[in-house]
C-alpha cells in the first residue's frame, strides 16, 4: 500500500468516534435509500406487470407501423400458427395471438364505440390478467360461439348484463360491411378506467370471421418470464423471424408499445428524488463538517508538510481521498445491510394496512416487494458517495490557499 | 561577481526587505540584508528573538517571499517562483529541520520518511532500500517502525533530519533545531549536522541561540532588528569535537 494511502487511512481513524458517527450516517442514509428505491422499483415492476399483463404484453409481433396507423388491413398472415411455432422455440415465454378493431356496439337502450379484441380463450388467461377479472358471468369459452366479455364501465354505460345480446357494427378487413349479434357472457372490472370504458372481447375465430380476416390476425403478444428478460426475448425473437425470411413484422417491446407508462414511472422517480435529495445533502453536510473539522484541526501538520515540499494540490488530494475511503466505507456497509433488507421483505413482502383488500380488488398481489436489481441497491449510495466525495471539495480547495509560514503557526 | 566564483555559491540573497504587520504595527523583519553562502559551508545565523533569523531562513527556503531583493539558490533565483515550482525546489534540493521535530504523527519513522520520497516518485523498493539506510546513518536502526509518539525528543529529531537529508539536498536549513532538546541529544545532533556536512558535503544553514551549535559552525552571522551586524568566518570550528561521529 502506498504512503499516502496509509497517511489518509490512518488520518480517519485519529478521531475514531467521529469518522463512525460520519460513517454511521452515511450507513443510516444508505440503508434508508436502498429500502426505498428497491421498494419503489418493486413497484413499478407490479404496476409495470399489472398494466401490461391486463392487455398489451411484454413483447408484439405486428405488421409493420401497424402500432402507428392501427390500420386494420395491417395484419399478420396464419397468426394463430406463427404464435404456436413462437411458442414451441420458445417453451419459457407465453404467447397468444390477438386481432383488433373499432366497432359501434348497440344494445337496446345505447351505442358505444369500443376497441374489440380477437382472442385464444386458452391462451388468453395465461397471457392476460382479464380473464381472472371477471366481476360477473364467465370467461370466454373455447368452445362457445358469438360470445363477448366486456369491461364493466362500458356494460353500465351499455346497459346491458351477463345474458343480454350487443350488436357489432364495423368494417371488414375487405372494407365490408361487418355486422354480428353477440351475447353477454362476461363482464371484467380491471380497475384501469381506460380498459374498464372501452374495451371488448370474442373469441378470434369468430372476430376473423366476423371481418373476412381469415386466418390473420394483427399482432402475436408475448410475455417474458420476468419483465427484465423483455429486451432479451425481443431479440431472440427478432433473431427468429429473420432466420425464417420474415421481414414485414417488427418485434416492438412494452416501452415502444406504452410510452406513457415509462414517462409516468420517471415522473415519479424524479418527485421521489427530490425527497431523497434532502436526505443525502444532510449527509454531505456531515460529511463536510467532518472533514473541515480534521482540516482544520491539522493545519499546522499540513504547513510542515508543504514546507518539505508536498504541494498543496497534493494536500487537497489527500483530503478527497480521505473522504473517498471514508464514503467508500459508507456505501459498502450501507449497500450491504440495505441489501439484506431488500432481501428480506423480497421474501416475506411487505404488507401496509388496508393494502391487501385494495389490491385484491384489481387482481393485484397483497403485498410489495422491493426489486433486488443492481442498480435499485446500488443508485442511491452511489449518489450519496459522490455527494460525500464532492463535500470534501470546499476543504481541499482551502488547502489550495495554504501558505506553509502562516499554517506553521497555527497552534 | 564572476561566474566562477557565483557556481560556488549555494545561496545568495541580495538586498532582501521584508515586514510584518501585528494589529496596527510594522514590524521589520528583514533590512536590506545581502549574504552569500558556500557550497559545502556551516553556517550559523544567530541573534535575540524576533531577529530575523526565522524569516531569512523562510526566504532562503522558499516557505516565504520578501516584499523585496533577490534571492537565489545555485544560480536560479527562486524568490520569483510560483508557489508549485517553490513546492519542488524544496522537495528536491532543500532539507528542513524543524524545532518540535514536526513528523506526521500517524506514519511511522520510516513511512515518514518514504512519504516524501513516493511524492517525488521513488519507486517503493529503491524507497524502502534508502529510507532503513539513511535511518541507520542517522543512528535510528531498529526503530524504523516506531511511530512519533513512541520515540524521545532525541529520536524524532533524528528522523526529522533523515527525512530532511533523504533526496540528497545540497541545502538543509535547520531553526533552532536544539530547543526542544536535552544537551546530550543537542550535541548528538549538532555532530550528526557536522559528520553530514563533512561527509556529503550539505551546506548547513542553521538558526539558533544555541552556543554550543554555534561553537560547530565555520561561519557566524549574528542578526540584529532585521539586519546584519556581524559575519564571522572561522578557519576551523572552535569545537573540539566537530566532525566526530556522534554515534
Amino acid at each position: 500500500m502506498s504512503v499516502t494511502l496509509t497517511l489518509a487511512w490512518r488520518n480517519l481513524w485519529r478521531h475514531k468516534r467521529r469518522s463512525w458517527l460520519t460513517i454511521g450516517a452515511m450507513v443510516f442514509s444508505n440503508v434508508l435509500l436502498v429500502f426505498m428505491i428497491t421498494l419503489q422499483f418493486g413497484s413499478y415492476e407490479m404496476m409495470i406487470n399489472n398494466t401490461l399483463r391486463a392487455f398489451s404484453g411484454h413483447i408484439q409481433i405486428a405488421q409493420v407501423s401497424y402500432q402507428e396507423q392501427q390500420k386494420m388491413r395491417l395484419t399478420v398472415p396464419q397468426v394463430a400458427e406463427l404464435a404456436r411455432q413462437l411458442q414451441a422455440r420458445f417453451p419459457g415465454i407465453e404467447v397468444a395471438p390477438r386481432a383488433l378493431t373499432f366497432v359501434l356496439a348497440a344494445s337496446e337502450d345505447r351505442s358505444f364505440g369500443l376497441q374489440l379484441a380477437g382472442v385464444d380463450a386458452a391462451r388468453e388467461p395465461s397471457m392476460s390478467t382479464i380473464p381472472g377479472l371477471m366481476v360477473e358471468g364467465r370467461y370466454l369459452s373455447a368452445a362457445g360461439a358469438n360470445e363477448i366479455v366486456l369491461g364493466s364501465v362500458l356494460a353500465r354505460n351499455l346497459k346491458v348484463t351477463v345474458g343480454d345480446e350487443i350488436t357489432l357494427l364495423g368494417t371488414g378487413v375487405d372494407g365490408s360491411l361487418a355486422a354480428a349479434v353477440v351475447s353477454v357472457s362476461g363482464i371484467f372490472d380491471s380497475g384501469l378506467a381506460d380498459i374498464d370504458r372501452s374495451l371488448a372481447q370474442i373469441l378470434l375465430r369468430d372476430f376473423q370471421s366476423l371481418f373476412a380476416m381469415q386466418d390473420r390476425g394483427h399482432a402475436i403478444l408475448v410475455n417474458a418470464p420476468d419483465i427484465a428478460q423483455t429486451n432479451f426475448y425481443q431479440a431472440e425473437i427478432k433473431g427468429w423471424l429473420s432466420s425464417r425470411g420474415v421481414s414485414d413484422l417488427e418485434v416492438l417491446n412494452w416501452e415502444q408499445l406504452n410510452p406513457g407508462l415509462r414517462q409516468a414511472i420517471q415522473s415519479d422517480m424524479a418527485s421521489a428524488w427530490f425527497m431523497y435529495m434532502v436526505l443525502i445533502v444532510l449527509v454531505a453536510f456531515s460529511a463536510l463538517n467532518t472533514q473541515l473539522m480534521s482540516v482544520l484541526e491539522r493545519t499546522r501538520e499540513f504547513g510542515i508538510m508543504s514546507a518539505v515540499g508536498v504541494r498543496t494540490s497534493t494536500l487537497g488530494r489527500l483530503v478527497l481521498l480521505e473522504s473517498t475511503v471514508l464514503a467508500a466505507l459508507g456505501l459498502l456497509l450501507g449497500c450491504a445491510l440495505g441489501a439484506l433488507v431488500a432481501l428480506y421483505f423480497r421474501v416475506n413482502g411487505l404488507s401496509l394496512p388496508g393494502m391487501a383488500e385494495m389490491a385484491a380488488q384489481y387482481n393485484l398481489p397483497p403485498k410489495m416487494y422491493p426489486s433486488l436489481q443492481p442498480m435499485a441497491i446500488l443508485l442511491g449510495p452511489l449518489v450519496v458517495f459522490m455527494g460525500c466525495v464532492s463535500s470534501a471539495l470546499y476543504p481541499a480547495l482551502k488547502l489550495t490557499a495554504l501558505t506553509p509560514v502562516s499554517a506553521m503557526r497555527a497552534v | 561577481m564572476s561566474n566562477q566564483q557565483s557556481s560556488q555559491l549555494a545561496v545568495r540573497c541580495l538586498n532582501l526587505c521584508k515586514t510584518f504587520t501585528q494589529g496596527e504595527t510594522r514590524v521589520v523583519g528583514l533590512d536590506d540584508v545581502s549574504i552569500d553562502i558556500a557550497k559545502g559551508d556551516m553556517l550559523c545565523l544567530s541573534g535575540p528573538s524576533g531577529s530575523g533569523k526565522t524569516t531569512l531562513l523562510n526566504a532562503i527556503g522558499a516557505l516565504d517571499t520578501p516584499d523585496s531583493g533577490e534571492v537565489w539558490i545555485e544560480n536560479k533565483r527562486i524568490d520569483q517562483l510560483s508557489k508549485g515550482d517553490r513546492a519542488d525546489l524544496r522537495m528536491r534540493h532543500i532539507g528542513f529541520v524543524f524545532q518540535a521535530f514536526n513528523l506526521i504523527p500517524v506514519l511511522s519513522a520510516q513511512e515518514n520518511i518514504e512519504f516524501v520520497m513516493e511524492l517525488q516518485g521513488v519507486a517503493a523498493a529503491e524507497r524502502h532500500k534508502m529510507s532503513s539506510a539513511i535511518l541507520e546513518q542517522v543512528g535510528m536502526g531498529g526503530l524504523e517502525h516506531r511511530r512519533p509518539a513512541q520515540l524521545s525528543g532525541g529520536q524524532q529529531q533524528r528522523v526529522a533530519v533523515a527525512r530532511a537529508i533523504v533526496s540528497r539536498p545540497s541545502l538543509v536549513l535547520a531553526d533552532e533545531p536544539t530547543a526542544n532538546l536535552d544537551s546530550q541529544n543537542a550535541l548528538q545532533l549538532i555532530e550528526l549536522f557536522t559528520q553530514l556536512n563533512t561527509e556529503m558535503g550539505i551546506t548547513f544553514v542553521i538558526a539558533t541561540h544555541d552556543t554550543r551549535v554555534m561553537s560547530y559552525c565555520r561561519r557566524l552571522i549574528r542578526m540584529v532588528d532585521g539586519q546584519v551586524v556581524s559575519d564571522e568566518i572561522r578557519d576551523t570550528p572552535s569545537h573540539p569535537d566537530a566532525g566526530k561521529d556522534p554515534f
